[in-house]
């Protein structure tokens, strides 16, 4: 599985530790505002997009950030990579489960 | 182009998410038809490189940004159907534990970069390479063409999705009740970034992708080239 596709899997270990350069571009994707920069961005808060906005609160890594741990780029950078990290684990185990289910 | 929770009214998140339910059946269906036990692990390579791309968060001028999806690289080189297991594997880790895009809007977002994108990319890459090799001049010309077109229409999805709340759901007042902006101001927005700056990356993304898949493990995409049909873009039957 490692062996294999070693250089596969290296590149897109290279990609994960280059990963915060994606940091670099701070302004929010079109449509994509929180809540709480929306009186900025739009003027207003639309009620319907307030009632349905918070109904996951549970992501532990949101905004591929360490919640408290963001005070500087190298603390943003570590968080990203962690969630690279974690992402990766959890992405390719899941897709590596389907080997049960495929054929020879 | 991860919609966020509220953005879309219930009427058209909830509609998308059960029009994906069969989607993905029909997905692991194709999968585990036609993809060889010892893909498995590209397959997992894949959808994590996904992942991972769509963190590349790029500047747009005038302070917004946009991303890459790396959905139609994973087309070429295991299928539509594969590429949709994956990238949706990798939207909803996204939805769940990073909070990136809505938990309801989980339907759209897999619908716009994990079904629509792949399979349009993969059917203009089919198309225009024609019988040339994969790893030729004409094949890598295909797989940029293809990214660029795959993004593109995506993006588009998104922004119909997006500008149609503003015309369906207003208060009494006139008032938006979900995304704000009319159908024009979301295409506009959405297709100049991915028209001018998104999509030429990901068709970069995706030629450089089958470039070094090419180089390193030529057997790959030979046996695709091969098997032809293997990957065609027909629904399985008895979903």
């Amino acid at each position: 599985m490692f062996n294999r596709y070693r250089k596969l899997w290296f590149a897109l270990g290279a990609f994960m530790i280059l990963s915060p350069l994606g940091l670099l571009a701070t302004g929010t994707a079109f449509g994509e505002w929180g809540v709480d920069q929306l009186v900025d961005e739009v003027g207003f808060i639309p009620t319907g997009l307030q009632k349905m906005a918070d109904i996951w609160s549970h992501a532990p890594l949101a905004d591929y950030a360490i919640a408290g741990f963001d005070r500087s780029f190298l603390q943003a950078s570590l968080g990203y990579i962690l969630s690279a990290v974690v992402g990766v684990a959890l992405v390719a185990g899941l897709m590596l489960l389907l080997t049960k289910m495929v054929k020879d | 182009m991860h919609i966020p929770d509220g953005y879309l009214s219930p009427q058209t998140a909830a509609p998308l998410l059960a029009l994906m339910v069969p989607v993905w059946g029909a997905a692991v269906k194709k999968v585990k038809e036609k993809v060889k036990k010892k893909h498995v692990p590209i397959l997992a390579i894949g959808a994590a490189f996904s992942f991972t791309i769509m963190m590349f968060n790029l500047p747009i001028p005038g302070g917004s940004s946009a991303h890459a999806v790396g959905a139609v690289l994973m087309a070429i080189l295991l299928g539509p159907w594969a590429a949709c297991l994956g990238v949706s594997t990798a939207l909803i880790i996204q939805a769940l534990i990073f909070g990136d895009g809505g938990i309801l809007a989980i339907g759209a977002n897999c619908f716009n970069m994990a079904f629509v994108m792949p399979m349009v990319g993969y059917f203009v890459y089919k198309l225009v390479k024609g019988n040339a090799a994969a790893g030729s001049r004409c094949g890598l010309a295909a797989a940029a063409l293809a990214g660029y077109v795959g993004l593109n229409m995506a993006a588009l999805c998104t922004a119909l999705e997006f500008g149609s709340q503003y015309h369906l759901f207003q208060t009494a007042d006139g008032t938006p009740l979900y995304f704000m902006y009319p159908i024009k101001v979301a295409l506009a927005a959405m297709m100049s970034e991915h028209l001018l700056l998104a999509g030429p990356v990901e068709a970069l993304v995706t030629a450089l992708g089958i470039g070094f898949v090419q180089a390193n493990y030529p057997e790959l995409l030979a046996e695709h080239d091969q098997a032809g049909s293997t990957f065609e873009l027909e629904v399985p039957q008895n979903v």
